[in-house]
């Protein structure tokens, strides 16, 4: 099996930037890499279905296989109802908190301080993208 | 009986729609929800008694010829464990519509979607078990994780939303792992067809064979919250509402382990990733429990104590053996079951008491011997404690692996054992502190729990409230059932046997789904 130079790099490129993305705290970048790995996926997925060309009906000698692009087009329609999901999640979020940053388990960091737990010092290592208003709106 | 094999699906998925209909009339949604898995149910006793023979059910969808087509089959192993998912979820929407899904701070729970949501998460756990190729699985896994998503998160309360993010986002990348290796089976053996795979996979070369295997193997691992891919569980389940944990626990986790159950049996039968199977098993078993001891939370000791037991059912997989199988498929139904009384139950201590974690419980068998005896039974039955079926679950996975004659299963055996012991430490630490105690002395503190933290953020709210009739009865029914399964152990457990001896038997599934 061939595999396009091309198709192959953009998805090593999508994957890379994807994973890198979604290691991050601020859910909105969360929400981009989930992106760009749904993306990396469906290009792999396309690179399966042989090399480009090939007419799309069967009959004709060699058509291009159909199996791969049904499975794509499922894949996007769930990767973009998953994303819909998460833009409500980070407005939620950001409509609770005015921030958009995943916070670690209360329970687990009263549990790794050991004896005497502050609720303060879990928000305070890392600075949020928004400036944080005081007031609740 | 093969017409009634896609009603499992069709049934839920037509009730969501009803239900979401329905939405400004409650009593309306909740006749809908609890007919529609009464239905499933019912065809889950009948798909038992049409497979019980060993004959398998195989629907191809739309009239397409097999290996084309999208398949659905049921065997003995697909058949029991819609039975007692569709059980479960049955007893969990009692126990939701009693609680109306509103405790503490939940007030303004949008209650219209929680039904037809709970019905497409049915639909997705139904589908998953029946899927006779792997995109279909794929797919089966996406309904019931989306519906997952939206039922974790409703009430859209601070906590939840943070926990919610991270089992959403751990959630997506195990299904795009699962994806990638369904593209690249299909692109190793030219379908997605299961039985197809299973035919085709041993012509391959041995490196690609890993590959696959282990890609697939690390996608079902995360759902199935195996260490060490097992971190976000106790980080997420223990933030939602009580019926929905308690559904969470007992059926999600099951269907990533049924995932693997068929990876290893059907896809991939071969031995060569067993050891690495064992020795995740011991390590989520020991790692599971450890942190079990370490919480102040009812709901989040009970969520490492599944992370623990999900070793136990990785192990009898791991074994390799149609004895281990059979163990393994026998403690899933015990621990579907268990498992989510369990959870039930602290719904119900956190109704009567208005808090779950033990350092501020105390006098609860005065207050309601009942709610004792729904903590205590199903509390030993997981601690393993004869004649319960947990022990006898226990005793067969042991046996299994006491047949096996090499160290490294000898060692997971007495890690297993170990982990039993263990496990009834922090379970009797909350009959002894939260029933036993009185509650005057809660203030004094307590020497059992003198080494634990109590969640700084969590509001210390105690609002002590009647337990409403359908939670009540709709535990007592789980605990019931959870009995039944001791009292019907010697039939249930030579049915599992029999699935075990079939699916160790891969090419019986081959013939029966492409009809050679």
């Amino acid at each position: 099996m061939s595999v396009s130079i091309a198709l192959l790099g953009a998805m090593a490129v999508l994957y890379a930037c994807g994973v890198y993305l979604l290691l991050d705290k601020s859910v909105t970048r969360i929400i981009i890499g989930v992106l760009l790995i749904g993306n990396a996926t469906n290009l792999l997925l396309l690179s399966l279905a042989g090399p480009p060309g090939a007419p799309p009906i069967a009959g004709s000698g060699t058509s291009s296989d159909p199996l791969p692009q049904a499975l794509i087009l499922t894949a996007i329609v769930i990767t973009f109802a998953v994303s819909a999901f998460l833009m409500a999640l980070v407005y939620r979020s950001w409509r609770l908190a005015q921030e958009d940053r995943v916070e670690r388990d209360a329970a687990d960091v009263a549990i790794g301080q050991g004896d005497a737990p502050e609720p303060e010092e879990a928000s305070a290592d890392e600075e949020s993208e928004f400036d944080r208003p005081g007031a609740e709106q | 009986m093969t017409a009634l094999v896609p009603l499992v699906v069709i049934l839920p998925i037509l009730g969501a729609a009803g239900a979401l209909v329905a939405s400004g009339r409650p009593r309306l949604q909740r006749t809908i929800a609890a007919v529609t898995l009464t239905a499933v149910l019912g065809i889950g006793i009948a798909l038992i008694a049409a497979v019980a023979d060993g004959g398998m059910l195989v629907m191809p969808v739309g009239g397409w010829p097999v290996p084309f087509g999208i398949v659905l089959v049921v065997d003995r192993l697909s058949a029991l464990l819609l039975t007692v998912s569709a059980a479960v979820l049955l007893a969990v929407l009692v126990f939701s519509i009693g609680q109306g899904i509103a405790d503490g701070d939940d007030r303004e729970a949008p209650v219209s979607i929680f039904y037809p949501t709970y019905l497409v998460l049915a639909a997705g756990v139904f589908d998953a078990f029946i899927a006779g190729d792997l995109f279909n699985l794929y797919v089966g896994f996406e309904i019931l994780l989306v519906s997952s998503y939206v039922l974790i998160t409703v009430g859209g309360t601070e906590p939840r939303i943070r926990a919610g993010t991270t089992y959403i986002v751990v959630s997506l990348v195990s299904s795009t792992l699962f994806l990638a290796a369904v593209g690249a089976v299909y692109a190793a053996t030219g379908t997605v067809n299961m039985a197809q795979i299973a035919e085709r996979v041993q012509a391959l070369p041995p490196g690609v064979q890993v590959l696959l295997h282990v890609m697939l193997l690390t996608a079902f691992g995360i759902k199935a919250a195996v260490f060490p891919l097992s971190f976000w569980l106790p980080d997420s389940y223990p933030t939602a509402i009580a019926p929905v944990t308690a559904v969470f626990a007992g059926l999600l986790t099951k269907v990533g382990v049924y995932a693997i159950l068929r990876t290893e049996t059907t896809l991939f039968p071969g031995p060569e990733l067993n050891p690495v199977l064992l020795v995740v098993a011991g390590l989520t078993m020991l790692v599971g429990v450890l942190g079990a001891i370490a919480q102040a939370d009812i709901k989040r000791m009970l969520s490492f104590t599944l992370v623990s037991h999900i070793g136990y059912l990785i192990m009898g997989v791991g074994l390799g053996t149609a004895a281990g199988t059979a163990a393994a498929i026998f403690y899933t139904v015990h621990h579907i079951v268990v498992q989510t009384t369990l959870f039930l139950t602290a719904g119900l201590i956190e109704r009567r008491a208005g808090t779950t974690t033990i350092t501020r419980l105390g006098g609860l068998l005065a207050a309601s011997p009942l709610l004792g005896v729904l903590y205590l039974v199903p509390a030993l039955n997981l601690g393993g404690i004869p004649p319960f079926s947990g022990f006898l679950g226990k005793l067969g996975l042991l046996e299994a692996g006491a047949a096996a004659n090499d160290p490294l299963t000898y060692a997971v055996v007495g890690i297993a054992v170990l982990t039993s012991l263990l496990t009834l430490y922090p379970l009797v630490r909350v009959w002894n502190v939260s029933f036993w105690r009185p509650a005057a002395q809660v203030a004094e503190g307590s020497r059992l729990t003198d080494e634990l933290h109590e969640d700084p953020f969590r509001p210390a709210t105690v609002d002590t409230r009647s337990l409403a009739a359908p939670m009540v009865l709709a535990t007592a029914g789980m605990v019931l059932l959870g009995v039944g399964i001791t009292v019907f152990a010697g039939p249930l457990y030579q049915y599992a046997s029999d699935a075990g001896a079939t699916l160790q038997d891969w090419p019986v599934y081959v013939r029966g789904v492409l009809g050679r």
